[in-house]
C-alpha cells in the first residue's frame, strides 16, 4: 500500500510541476499576479509530494519490502538499517527520485528566499525550476519508477552493491548531488535573463551564494568520493580519472569558473554573456553527467541497448534543456553589453585569464571523456582514453592558473598591482621556491623539477592567500566574509597541491606475497604479517589480517586489513587497513589467498596524502563563508525599492 | 560591433554533440558485429584455472567448432548466464573453453565448485591481455569460433537460450557431421 502512495505522491507532483511551470511563465509573462501566486504555491506542493514519494521509498527500504522491484534488487534482509536507507538510492530509479527531492528542495529555497526580487523574474526562475522537473519526473514515471511491483514477491533481495556499504559512499551521492541539482538555480537565474533581456548587478549578487552553495556540495561530494576510492577499493589510489569522476569534475570546473566570472559581473558589470555562458554550461555538464554515465552510454555500453526507451528520453530531454537554454542564449546574449576597460595588471585580466585556464582544463577533459564515444560512432574504432592523457592536459593549464591565482588575489579592480603588493608577492614567491627545493632536498632527498614546481606553486598559493588577511589586520582593517572565504578555498587548493604533489612524487607502493610472521620493507617501515583470522559481519563474512609496522625496531601502528566476501555473492570486497598521519599514510590491503597460508599485500607509503581531501574541506569551507557574506543577506532582506534602486545603478 | 554568430557557436557545438549521441544510442552494441567476425581468431596462450603448469590455448580446439565464453566471479550477468552455459555443455555439440577475466584463481575455482563447470578447459588472464585482444569490453560475451579458426559470432551479454538458438545453432554443421 504505502509503494502505492509513493507512487501517487510522484504523479501529483509531477501534476503540480506543470502547474508550477506553466503558471509562473504565462503569470510573467502577462503580469497576472494571482497565476503567479499559483505557480509558487505548485512549488510547495511539488516539495511535499515528492518528499512523500522518497519517504514512501525509504520505508519500503526500512521494512523490507521485497515486492518492490527496486528494493528487492538493491537490498536484503540482512543489510543493516543504515545501509537499508542508504539502498534507496543506490540504483539507477532512487538515485533520480533523490534528483527530483532535491531539486523540489532547491526550488522551495529560492521561492522562500526571493521575495525581493522583482515578481515577473521571480516568476520566470520558479518556472523554469518547473519545466526540469517536469522532465525528471516524468522520466521517473515512464522509464524507471522506482514503485513498481514485483510479482510475485522476492523471498529475499538482491543486496546492494557492496562497493556502495560504506559511510562515505552512503552520503557521497546525496552531497553531490545537492551539488549538481543545485546549479539548476544558476541556471534558472541565466535563463530568466535571458528571457528579460537586461543584466544588472543585482542578478550577480543575487545568482552568487546560490552558485557558491551548489559548489560546496559538489567539492564536499567530489571528495568524499575519493576518499572513498581510497581506502574501499583496495589500490590506495586517490583520483582515477574514470568517465564517472570526469562527470562530477567537469561541472565543478565550471562551477569554479562560474563564481569567479559573477565576481566581475557583479562588482565591474564585465563578462556578462559570458557568465550566462557558464551557468548554463555548469548545469548542463551536470546533466550530461549524470545522465549519461549513470546509465551507462560510456562506460559499459550494454546499459543503454537494454532499454532504448531510456536513451531515447533522456537524449530528447537534454536536447530540450540545454539545446533550449543555448538557443535562447544565441537569440538574447547579444543585447547584453559589458562597456569598461580594465588594465592588463587588474584582478579583471586575472579572472579572465582563472576562466580561459579553467575553461581550457574542462575542455580537454570533456574532450578524453567523450573521445571514445566520437571514434565508435565514426567507426574508427574502440578506444580507451586513460590517466596518462588527463594528467598531461589537467596538468598544462593548472600550473599558470596556481601561479597567477597568487597574483591575481593581490591585484586591484580596473587598476594595477599596487607597489606594496608587489614587493610582498616577490618576498612570498622567493621564500615559496627556497621552500620547495629544501624540502625535496632534506625531507625526501631528492630535488626533482615537477616536485619542486609543485610544491613551490603550493606553498606560492598558501602564502599569498594568508597574506590577504595578515596585512588587513596590521592595517586594523575589517575582513568581510567574501574575502575570508576566498582566502580559505584558495588556501586549500594550495594546500590540496601540496598533497597532490607529494603523494605523486614520493608514494611508495609495493604488492608483496606474505605468510603469518614474515615482514617487508616500504619506505623505511618494517610491515610485518602478524596474524590472519576469520571474522563474521552483520551480512559478511572476511579474513582479517594484523599488519604491525615499526620503523628501526619501534612500533608504529597496527593496521588490520579486511577481505570480505558478502554472502549475497559477487567480488570481495577490499577494506584497507591504514594509519593516518599528518605527514604520511601507511596502507596496507589484502589481495589474494595465494595458498599455504601465504597471502598477497599491497602496502603502501603514502606521504601527504590527507592534505588533498582537507584542502578540499577548506575549499568548501571557504565556498560557505564567502555564500554567507553580509551583502548577500542584506541584498535578499532588501526591500523592492532598494532593488529597483540598485537595478538602475547597475544599468547606467 | 560584434558578429551575432559568436554566440550562436555553443547552440550548433550542443547541436554537434547531440548527433554523436544519436549515432551513439542507434549502434545497439550488442549488435554492432565484432572487427574479429570473419578473421582468424587473435592467439593466446594461458595458464589453466585449475593448474598454473599446464597451458590452455587459441589452437586447442583446431579443426572443430568451440566456444569462448568470457567470465568473472565479479560479474552478475555470467552468474545469470550459468545456467544456459550448462545446458549447452550438456548437449556436447561442441567445446567451450573459458577465459577467466581479471578475477582471483581461488574465487573462480570455487565458482566452478559451487556452480558446475561447464567448461573443457579455462584459461587464466587475471591481467585482461588477451581479454583486449579479443576485444572484450564486459563480461560475459561469448565467442563462437569455426572448425577454420575464423571467429564466426560474438555475443555480448548474458546468454540466453533463445540467442542460443537464433543466432549460434544456425551457424553450427548439421548435428551428426563432426562432434
Amino acid at each position: 500500500m504505502i509503494p502505492e502512495i509513493g507512487h501517487f505522491a510522484l504523479v501529483l507532483s509531477l501534476l503540480l510541476a506543470v502547474s508550477q511551470a506553466v503558471f509562473s511563465l504565462a503569470g510573467a509573462a502577462r503580469g497576472h499576479a494571482g497565476w503567479m501566486a499559483a505557480g509558487r504555491s505548485a512549488v510547495v506542493g511539488q516539495f511535499v509530494f515528492v518528499a512523500l514519494a522518497f519517504g514512501a521509498l525509504i520505508w519500503a527500504f526500512v521494512e523490507r519490502d521485497f515486492s518492490v522491484a527496486y528494493v528487492a534488487t538493491n537490498s536484503n534482509s540482512q543489510l543493516p538499517l543504515f545501509y537499508r536507507v542508504a539502498a534507496t538510492w543506490g540504483g539507477h530509479e532512487g538515485s533520480l527520485l533523490l534528483w527530483a527531492f532535491s531539486l523540489a528542495g532547491w526550488s522551495i529555497a529560492v521561492t522562500g528566499a526571493s521575495s525581493s526580487l522583482d515578481a515577473p523574474f521571480r516568476s520566470r526562475v520558479i518556472g523554469i525550476l518547473g519545466l526540469i522537473s517536469i522532465g525528471f519526473l516524468l522520466f521517473m514515471l515512464t522509464t524507471s519508477n522506482p514503485f513498481d511491483r514485483l510479482v510475485p514477491a522476492a523471498l529475499d533481495g538482491n543486496d546492494l552493491n557492496p562497493l556502495l556499504q560504506d559511510f562515505a559512499l552512503a552520503v557521497h551521492p546525496p552531497i553531490l548531488y545537492l551539488g549538481y541539482v543545485g546549479f539548476a538555480v544558476a541556471f534558472a537565474f541565466a535563463c530568466a535573463t535571458l528571457l528579460e533581456g537586461r543584466l544588472d548587478a543585482a542578478w550577480a549578487r543575487w545568482t552568487r551564494p546560490w552558485t557558491l552553495a551548489a559548489w560546496l556540495f559538489l567539492t564536499v561530494g567530489i571528495a568524499l568520493g575519493s576518499w572513498w576510492a581510497y581506502y574501499e577499493l583496495g589500490w590506495g589510489g586517490w583520483w582515477f580519472w574514470d568517465p564517472v569522476e570526469n562527470a562530477s569534475f567537469m561541472p565543478w570546473l565550471a562551477g569554479t569558473a562560474l563564481i569567479h566570472s559573477l565576481a566581475v559581473t557583479e562588482k565591474r558589470g564585465l563578462f556578462k554573456s559570458w557568465t550566462l555562458l557558464l551557468a548554463v554550461t555548469a548545469f548542463s555538464l551536470s546533466l550530461l553527467g549524470t545522465f549519461l554515465v549513470r546509465s551507462g552510454v560510456l562506460i559499459s555500453v550494454h546499459a543503454f541497448a537494454t532499454d532504448p526507451a531510456r536513451g531515447i528520453f533522456i537524449l530528447g530531454f537534454l536536447t530540450a534543456v540545454i539545446g533550449g537554454a543555448l538557443v535562447l542564449y544565441a537569440w538574447r546574449a547579444p543585447r547584453l553589453k559589458s562597456a569598461a576597460g580594465f588594465e592588463a595588471t587588474s584582478r579583471e585580466s586575472f579572472l579572465l585569464f582563472n576562466n580561459a585556464l579553467l575553461v581550457a582544463a574542462l575542455g580537454l577533459i570533456l574532450l578524453g571523456t567523450l573521445y571514445p564515444l566520437f571514434m565508435d560512432a565514426l567507426e574508427l574504432g574502440k578506444v580507451s582514453v586513460g590517466p596518462p592523457y588527463f594528467e598531461i592536459v589537467f596538468l598544462v593549464p593548472m600550473l599558470p592558473l596556481l601561479a597567477l591565482m597568487g597574483v591575481g588575489m593581490h591585484a586591484a579592480w580596473k587598476r594595477g598591482l599596487l607597489a606594496a603588493a608587489r614587493n610582498r608577492l616577490l618576498t612570498i614567491a622567493g621564500v615559496a621556491i627556497a621552500a620547495a627545493v629544501i624540502a625535496g632536498a632534506a625531507v625526501y632527498g631528492d630535488v626533482r623539477p615537477l616536485t619542486t614546481i609543485g610544491f613551490a606553486l603550493a606553498l606560492w598559493v598558501m602564502g599569498t592567500s594568508l597574506a590577504i588577511p595578515l596585512a588587513r589586520l596590521r592595517a586594523r582593517q575589517a575582513i568581510p566574509g567574501a574575502v575570508l572565504g576566498m582566502v580559505i578555498a584558495h588556501f586549500g587548493i594550495g594546500l590540496s597541491t601540496l598533497g597532490i604533489t607529494g603523494v605523486q612524487s614520493f608514494k611508495i607502493e609495493q604488492d608483496v606475497a606474505l605468510a603469518v610472521g614474515d615482514a617487508a620493507n616500504v619506505g623505511g617501515y618494517d610491515f610485518r604479517l602478524t596474524s590472519l583470522k576469520d571474522v563474521q559481519g552483520p551480512n559478511f563474512i572476511a579474513v582479517e589480517g594484523e599488519v604491525v609496522v615499526s620503523r628501526n625496531g619501534e612500533p608504529v601502528a597496527t593496521l588490520h586489513p579486511q577481505k570480505r566476501l558478502y554472502n549475497s555473492g559477487g567480488n570481495p570486497m577490499t577494506e584497507a587497513g591504514i594509519e593516518v598521519g599528518a605527514a604520511r599514510d601507511l596502507f596496507a590491503a589484502l589481495g589474494d589467498d595465494l595458498g599455504q597460508g601465504r597471502w598477497s599485500l599491497r602496502l603502501q607509503y603514502k606521504p601527504l596524502i590527507r592534505y588533498i581531501w582537507l584542502g578540499a574541506l577548506l575549499i568548501a569551507l571557504g565556498g560557505g563563508i564567502a555564500a554567507l557574506d553580509r551583502r548577500y543577506r542584506r541584498s535578499a532582506l532588501a526591500s523592492a525599492a532598494a532593488t529597483a534602486a540598485v537595478a538602475a545603478a547597475g544599468s547606467r | 560591433m560584434r558578429l551575432p554568430w559568436r554566440f550562436l557557436l555553443p547552440a550548433i557545438a550542443f547541436a554537434g554533440l547531440v548527433v554523436f549521441f544519436i549515432i551513439g544510442l542507434q549502434q545497439d552494441p550488442g549488435r554492432i558485429e565484432s572487427p574479429l567476425i570473419g578473421k582468424s581468431a587473435p592467439a593466446f596462450a594461458l595458464e589453466s584455472l585449475g593448474n598454473p603448469a599446464w597451458k590452455v590455448g587459441s589452437t586447442d580446439f583446431t579443426g572443430r567448432p568451440w566456444l569462448l565464453n568470457v567470465w568473472a566471479t565479479w560479474c552478475g550477468g555470467c552468474r545469470e548466464e550459468h545456467e544456459t552455459l550448462m545446458a549447452i555443455a550438456a548437449e556436447n555439440r561442441l567445446p567451450m573453453m573459458g577465459l577467466n577475466w581479471r578475477d582471483d584463481r581461488a574465487l573462480a575455482l570455487r565458482w566452478l565448485t559451487q556452480l558446475g563447470n561447464p567448461y573443457v578447459s579455462v584459461a587464466f588472464d587475471p591481467e585482461g591481455g588477451t581479454a583486449i585482444d579479443w576485444g572484450v569490453y564486459g563480461a560475459p560475451e561469448t565467442f563462437l569460433i569455426g572448425a577454420d579458426g575464423n571467429v564466426l559470432h560474438k555475443h555480448i551479454g548474458p546468454l540466453t537460450p533463445e540467442a542460443w538458438q537464433r543466432d549460434f545453432v544456425p551457424l553450427l554443421p548439421a548435428r551428426g557431421g563432426e562432434g
